[in-house]
């Protein structure tokens, strides 16, 4: 019995680490073309000949689309992968980038946003107040971001993506959690829903707790979003469904929909710094969403285990190429 | 009681979600057409296409100085809104879309203000024009940084 069970479970440790291994390789596989595409582009710009703007572009494209399919499947923001790896791995300097990977998040957060409000997914209730601490402190995350260093800026952008691993590593999730009261803020602020679950065609009435935490806690995550250009997608969620209690659908919509106002404050600070660069966001911009809506597609037929996998490979990667560039290793 | 706000608060994010919808559609449908006109020379751009990536790689302040030094000859940096008497060249058309999808946010709270005022909400009326006010002031540019 005993053997049986050992047998079992060392198919189970074969069966992971070949899908590690598995997911390594296609993690690699897939960021390849960026790194051979960037390469490439450097002898040609460094031939200076007069067609090498072009290439840029188009290969900031191709690889912001992969990001779009990726980031779906995977069930994070696109400015989430947008920042670390295009910031190590492209020329363009983090200021640009950061202020690019703003308007990528806040971009998908408008187009979803909409059919968010429309289904009772996100919730304007819950994320009124959230959005005014969150873009108050992404003003000053912004603000201060682009007036601190880039070498440190990156070495902290690397750690921050590296937390972001970790957390997707540990981070568990409550479909439905426990709330038993409602606390007095939200209370107050009647803070609290219905939606029906599509899945069983069943009503649930949500309420939250633990606001006050909840709020304090938005101020450090505005603060990240602004100063990294992020997005905050990544935090948003976990606060909002395991913290304050959220049924996980509307923490989920809530969050995605959030993006579209706290985006909003630190994007306007990138812009009004000069920050924007055509040639960098509307590529990016147009592969990322086009990449939501192949991922969108492939979504029914992925295996999610495998996906997540490949998404923490991906930016554990590209967490550790910001830190090796922020430290000029 | 909870059923009632539900049901009003729902019509306030429908009023949201339609501007925020019609918003989206009209900055992202700009911005590749913009786009368009920039990219393949319909309208020339202040800083020539196969120069752009000669800059990109510096910082924020040193991009915008040398831009100004080497082709738009401003007596100011190119921050702000200054970005407006340009706005006849390719590459900075471009801004306008990125304007309207960056704005977007404050026309759809003030168009819930109406609502939330007739409900007597006034907590959330006050979030809600404190927030306006808020995006507001880093929309205006006065909210300036210093450069690295």
């Amino acid at each position: 019995m005993f053997d049986q069970d050992n047998s079992i479970c060392a198919n189970i440790r074969n069966s992971r680490f070949r899908g590690l291994w598995t997911t390594i390789a296609l993690s690699l596989v897939l960021l390849c073309p960026a790194v051979v595409m960037a390469t490439e582009t450097v002898t040609a710009t460094t031939a200076a000949t007069p067609l090498a703007w072009w290439i840029w572009p188009v290969s900031l494209f191709i690889v912001t689309l992969c990001m779009g399919i990726v980031a779906v499947l995977g069930g994070i923001g696109g400015a989430v992968l947008f920042v670390p790896i295009v910031s190590g791995f492209f020329p363009f300097h983090l200021d640009f980038v950061r202020g690019a990977g703003l308007l990528v998040a806040l971009s998908g957060a408008l187009a979803a946003g909409p059919s968010l409000l429309r289904s009772d997914l996100a919730n304007l209730r819950l994320a009124i107040p959230v959005a005014l601490i969150a873009s108050t402190s992404a003003i000053f995350g912004s603000m201060i971001g682009l007036a601190v260093p880039t070498n440190i800026i990156q070495t902290f952008l690397g750690i921050t993506v590296l937390g972001i691993v970790a957390l997707m590593f540990t981070a568990k999730k409550s479909e439905l959690p426990e709330v038993p009261k409602a606390d007095a803020l939200s209370s107050a602020l009647r803070i609290y829903g219905v939606y029906t679950e599509g899945s069983t065609g069943q009503t649930v009435n949500w309420k939250i707790h633990r606001t006050p935490i909840g709020l304090a806690i938005f101020i450090i995550i505005g603060f990240m979003a602004g100063m990294f250009g992020l997005g905050a997608g990544w935090a948003n969620v976990p606060v909002l469904n395991l913290l304050m209690g959220a049924p996980l659908k509307i923490s989920v919509g809530t969050s995605k929909f959030l993006l579209s106002i706290t985006d909003t404050s630190a994007a306007w600070v990138y812009f009004n710094q000069g920050c924007i660069i055509p040639m960098i966001v509307v590529p990016s911009l147009i592969g990322i969403m086009l990449g939501s809506f192949i991922g969108v597609r492939i979504l029914k037929k992925a295996k999610p285990a495998f996906i997540r996998w490949m998404v923490i490979c991906l930016l554990a990667f590209a967490g550790l190429k910001a830190l090796q560039k922020g430290l000029g290793i | 009681m909870q059923e009632e706000s539900v049901i009003n608060t729902h019509h306030e994010q429908v009023i949201y979600a339609n501007i925020l919808e019609k918003g989206m559609y009209l900055g992202l449908g700009c911005l590749v057409i913009t786009f368009g006109l920039y990219v393949f020379g319909i309208i020339p751009s202040a800083i020539p296409l196969t120069e752009v990536s000669k800059y990109w790689s510096q910082d924020a302040h040193s991009y915008l100085t040398a831009i100004n030094r080497d082709f738009l000859h401003l007596d100011h940096l190119l921050i702000g809104w200054t970005w407006t008497t340009l706005i006849g060249k390719g590459d900075f058309l471009n801004f306008i879309s990125i304007v309207i999808l960056a704005g977007l946010t404050i026309f759809c709270y003030l168009a819930i203000i109406p609502s939330l005022l007739k409900k007597k909400d006034t907590v959330y009326t006050l979030i809600v024009i404190v927030e306006v006010i808020i995006l507001g002031l880093a929309a205006s540019g006065i909210l300036a940084v210093g450069g690295h």
